[in-house]
């Protein structure tokens, strides 16, 4: 293994499970990789260098004893920076929030991962408090997408897709409200999971829209998806809507391959909007499933007004004070998007909860007929950085509030998701593949199925 | 609401009743995503549900 840059995850675990690199190795590449590729990415806001280096003598230090390693040991990662790092302010991309206290304790899911033998490297730039789709930062600047520095992440995780995409490493966490794991998977070109709301511990990460909020892993493989997520499973009754299911192993499934799964392209408000790109993505991953079925959700528009109105009103209760002490600390965009928000009148908030519930209602009855879904993720390959409009359908519209139109349907009633990299040139873009409640492994398996056979693929971006 | 004054006096009022500071170089960002947000609620608004709907605050999959 030469570049280990570019290396996947179970590859490097692998390679430190057999010896033929060390732990330490594999974390001072990374590191390495990240002092060179983040001066012009900018994914990254913190490395921990030290502490990375100090668990990677602990990993090689076990291997070194005869211990048993687990099957992420060596590999490095990194978290979005609204998840907990003991020793660092949980800034999620504010300027307000990095003048708290530093973290006590690790987020459970960085526990987890390492638990399993990751090695935590670093904090990673997102837009400011998630409310972005752009991967833009005012405080940071911008996260820069590795297949063209001029162009956007997507957001709000967007360091996590340049870090992932860019192979400073080989895996990342970041959150999804309403796409903000797809968005940025979809413009960077790599894979991303989003699971059934509250299958994974939101404990000890800042919040955005609690009754959307989901965590969930970046990688350039399913495998590796897999790998983590598995790692990251459990009941934590630190997050009150963290599931008591079992824990429900994806990676076994995934050989399991297309075999009796009943898959079909969503039809109606996912056929327009997007620009031709989008499309060609669809087409091209329906043609290698073999899919011509199409299924048509009910009322999306109505449900995507409906995430966006819960958004910007349970978002403004949130920062309601900061707002009050600190307006001009926060971004414009940010801050004027959530004193609209903080006006709406609760009857509307209402009327759109309970529109949710009849929505959620028919969107599971499709699943009686179908396993999986697919999706355009966004509307386009990536805008330039500082790109205000761009126009769909005829409509010009604010970049900022739209990338995600195909993506807040699906989060506002927690489905779970696999966004998968279609591999267009000059730009990637990604495909949801959209499964059943706790029907996570279906995605993965579709993902990894198009995988192998080369349909999907996370790019390799023109980087040194 | 057709007239731009009209809503903007509602958003300073709003504003004062809220305690949320309100610069005037800030309000056309923030009357122009208060129509937007009011653009978007009439999308479910009008859809007719039954009395009995219940709400879904805290989503369970």
């Amino acid at each position: 293994m030469t570049d280990l840059s570019f290396a996947k995850g179970f590859e490097i675990a692998q390679a430190v499970l057999k010896g033929d690199v060390s732990a330490q190795n594999a974390v001072e590449a990374a590191l390495s990789t990240i002092q060179t590729r983040d001066q012009t990415l900018n994914a990254f806001t913190d490395v921990t260098a030290e502490r990375a280096l100090a668990r990677a003598k602990a990993v090689d230090a076990d291997r070194a004893a005869g211990k048993p390693l687990g099957p992420l040991a060596g590999v490095p990662f990194a978290v979005k920076n609204l998840f907990d790092v003991a020793g660092l302010p949980t800034r999620a991309g504010s300027k307000i929030n990095r003048e708290l206290p530093p973290s006590q304790h690790d987020s459970p899911l960085i526990e987890k991962l390492e638990t399993a033998g990751a090695i935590l490297v670093g904090a990673l730039n997102m837009g400011e408090y998630a409310y972005d789709f752009t991967g833009e930062n005012i405080h940071d600047g911008p996260s820069r997408n590795p297949h063209d520095v001029t162009r956007m992440t997507g957001g709000s995780s967007g360091g996590s897709g340049s870090a992932v995409a860019g192979g400073l490493v080989p895996l990342a966490l970041g959150s999804d409200t309403n796409g903000s794991i797809r968005v940025p998977a979809s413009l960077c070109g790599t894979f991303g999971l989003k699971p059934t709301y509250g299958r994974l511990s939101r404990a000890r990460s800042f919040p955005f829209v609690g009754s959307f909020d989901h965590l969930g892993p970046f990688a350039r493989s399913t495998r590796d998806l897999a790998l983590a997520y598995d790692a990251m499973q459990g009941h934590d009754p630190e997050d009150p809507v963290s599931t008591t299911r079992p824990l429900e192993a994806a990676l076994p499934q995934l050989a399991h391959g297309l075999e009796g799964l009943r898959i079909a392209v969503a039809g109606g408000y996912f056929r327009n909007q997007g620009f031709p790109e989008a499309y060609q993505a669809i087409d091209h991953v329906a043609k290698a499933l073999k899919v011509s079925r199409e299924v048509e959700l009910p009322e999306v528009h109505r449900a995507r007004a409906a995430a966006y109105v819960i958004t910007t009103t349970e978002g403004a209760a949130l920062h309601l004070d900061r707002l009050r002490a600190r307006p001009n600390d926060f971004d414009p965009a940010v801050r004027d998007r959530l004193i609209a928000g903080a006006m709406i009148p609760s009857s509307l908030v209402v009327k759109a909860q309970k529109f949710r519930r009849w929505y959620r209602k028919q969107v599971l009855a499709l699943f009686k007929d179908v396993d999986a879904i697919i999706a355009p993720t966004t509307p386009c390959t990536a805008p330039s950085i500082g790109q205000q409009n761009f126009t769909l359908d005829g409509v010009e519209m604010p970049v900022r509030a739209n990338l995600g139109i195909y993506t807040q349907p699906i989060s506002f009633i927690g489905l779970p998701v696999v966004a998968v990299p279609v591999p267009l040139k000059p730009l990637p873009i990604g495909v949801q593949i959209i499964a059943a409640p706790w029907k996570e492994d279906v995605a993965l398996r579709i993902a990894h199925a198009l995988e192998e056979q080369g349909v999907v693929v996370a790019p390799r971006p023109p980087l040194n | 609401m057709k007239d731009d004054a009209d809503l903007d006096a509602w958003i300073v009022a709003s504003a004062d009743l809220m305690k949320l500071p309100l610069d005037p170089a800030w309000l056309p960002a923030v009357r122009q995503n208060v129509k937007v947000t009011f653009q978007l609620a009439s999308e479910f608004d009008d859809f007719p549900l039954p009395d009995d709907s219940e709400p879904a605050p805290v989503f369970g999959a």
